[in-house]
């Protein structure tokens, strides 16, 4: 029997398992890497009259790009676990759930490394987006956001049957956040119900830490609290999801 | 034989999308022994195999494999299960799927080769799955089962839809694997299967008709045929009624 709830072993199986999958699908693994470096490219012509706004968000949105790839593609991934029979083998054989949810963190964080280097390399470069901050410290956090990602899409694969149903609660759960975090419209501008909302959102207090970073150089004490509250979210997020990871099912 | 039961089941009464599906089942698979488990699509043959295996939620009745309670974590070295449909990684090749399990169950890398070989799945090892045939896919779901080679093996439906010659194969094998001491509960729903058994289990809308010998059947029945047996009794079981 298996004293202790985690095993290095199966974690790095399992990374190296769920790396290899998406190294099958090189479709998918081009979009990853190169959408946000293009939708950056879009942006900034597309505010060609205004660059204070497009230097305003840049630098942020190269921290928050991991977060909403993550999300999407752990929640279709779980969901595929759950659904192809996979995930029950799994539960019969000497495996913890965090060994599966942690290898999965890594192979993900990997990837959203990558991703964020990426973004990172076109956007602080031909680009040209300034931060006052870090860029390292901009990538550290984006890093930290695509797990908050990942964990958030691990709990919500639960709530969906299908792949379409998956898919659509990334308008229904992540637009919301993204709409009321603070990225396009001040917060302290919002109808105050939203704003009160907004305090309950995770991605706001991912924003307000890259936007620290980006616009005044540090984190700061504030900046550190929101990073403790984001990294808090991710653990209770991956706690929910591994709660619905279920050894027995009806 | 009288030595302790493998798997037992006890009042086993389990609901499934609102209805119950086992009503009050009661068995003893024992140990070294082929048990075919076997009865019309649909009686309930899965639903009791996930709760030998402990994936199933149950609502009354007690399951005991190894004399531990189903499910427990000190089984989970100890069962191999195959589940009715191939449950794998359609995008990773034969040998990436098998590496995956065997590192889970901490196997070895021979034992990777050994299964491969025992599904006769070598010339595909470096296939991806979803390239291959279903009954190449139920076959690598098979070599997972077999991997660490487990005290337990509960195969839902293993020869499905499979070539006739490797079915033979494949129950000869599982005949020896029994001989070196596993207990195998292997459900069917062709009766000509049976014949395969050392013990059958007969089930039919939930609940288990007879466990016997495929001999002993015949001759409780008086039918030289398994399936006329299986209708005897179920003939009798309605009159009783």
């Amino acid at each position: 029997m298996r004293g202790f709830p985690i095993g290095p072993r199966i974690v790095y199986a399992t990374a190296v398992r769920v790396l290899t999958q998406l190294r099958r699908d090189p479709r998918t693994v081009a979009l990853l890497m190169l959408v946000p470096p293009f939708l950056l490219v879009l942006l900034k012509y597309a505010l060609q009259r205004s660059p204070a706004t497009f230097q305003h968000v840049g630098g942020p949105l190269v921290g928050m790009f991991p977060f909403i790839t993550m999300f999407v593609v752990t929640s279709i991934t779980m969901l595929r676990e759950r659904t192809s029979g996979t995930l029950e083998r799994l539960m019969t054989l000497p495996l913890a759930k965090l060994d599966l949810l942690v290898g999965y963190g890594l192979a993900f964080a990997l990837v959203a490394t990558l991703e964020a280097l990426i973004t990172a390399g076109v956007a602080f470069g031909p680009l040209d987006v300034r931060v006052a901050g870090s860029t390292a410290l901009v990538m550290a956090l984006a890093v930290g956001n695509a797990l908050l990602g990942m964990s958030l899409g691990l709990f919500v694969s639960a709530f969906a049957r299908t792949e379409f149903q998956a898919v659509q609660f990334f308008p229904a759960l992540i637009t919301p956040q993204m709409i009321l975090c603070g990225l396009f419209v001040a917060r302290d501008h919002m109808a105050q119900a939203l704003y009160a909302i907004s305090y309950a959102m995770p991605l706001t207090y991912a924003y307000e830490a890259l936007s620290r970073v980006t616009s005044q150089g540090t984190l700061g004490a504030r900046g550190a609290l929101d990073v403790i509250v984001t990294a808090s979210a991710t653990v209770l997020a991956l706690a929910l999801g591994a709660a619905t990871l279920r050894r027995r099912t009806p | 034989m009288d030595c302790a039961a493998t798997i037992e089941t006890d009042s086993l009464r389990v609901r499934r999308g609102g209805r119950e599906v086992l009503h009050g089942v009661a068995l003893t698979v024992r140990p070294g022994c082929v048990t075919g488990l076997l009865g019309p699509s649909g009686c309930g043959k899965t639903t009791l195999m996930r709760a030998v295996v402990g994936v199933q939620v149950i609502s009354r009745g007690e399951v005991r494999v190894l004399g531990e309670p189903a499910g427990s974590p000190a089984l989970r070295h100890a069962i191999g299960y195959l589940p009715q449909a191939p449950s794998i990684y359609a995008d990773l090749s034969v040998r990436e799927n098998l590496r995956y399990f065997a590192r889970v169950l901490g196997a070895d890398r021979a034992e990777i080769e050994r299964v491969i070989e025992t599904v006769a799945l070598g010339k595909h090892a470096d296939q991806v799955v979803r390239s291959l045939s279903g009954g190449e896919q139920a076959r690598v779901s098979l070599a997972s089962a077999l991997l660490g080679g487990p005290r337990v093996l509960v195969l839902d439906e293993p020869t499905v839809g499979l070539d006739p010659l490797l079915r033979r194969d494949l129950w000869a094998k599982f005949s020896t694997l029994a001989k070196e001491g596993a207990t195998l509960l292997v459900s069917s729903h062709v009766m000509d299967e049976a014949e395969h058994c050392n013990r059958l289990l007969l089930m039919r809308d939930g609940a288990i008709l007879a466990q016997d010998t495929p001999d002993s059947l015949r001759e409780r029945t008086g039918e030289s045929d398994l399936d006329d047996a299986f209708l005897a009794l179920i003939e009798r079981g309605t009159q009783k009624e």
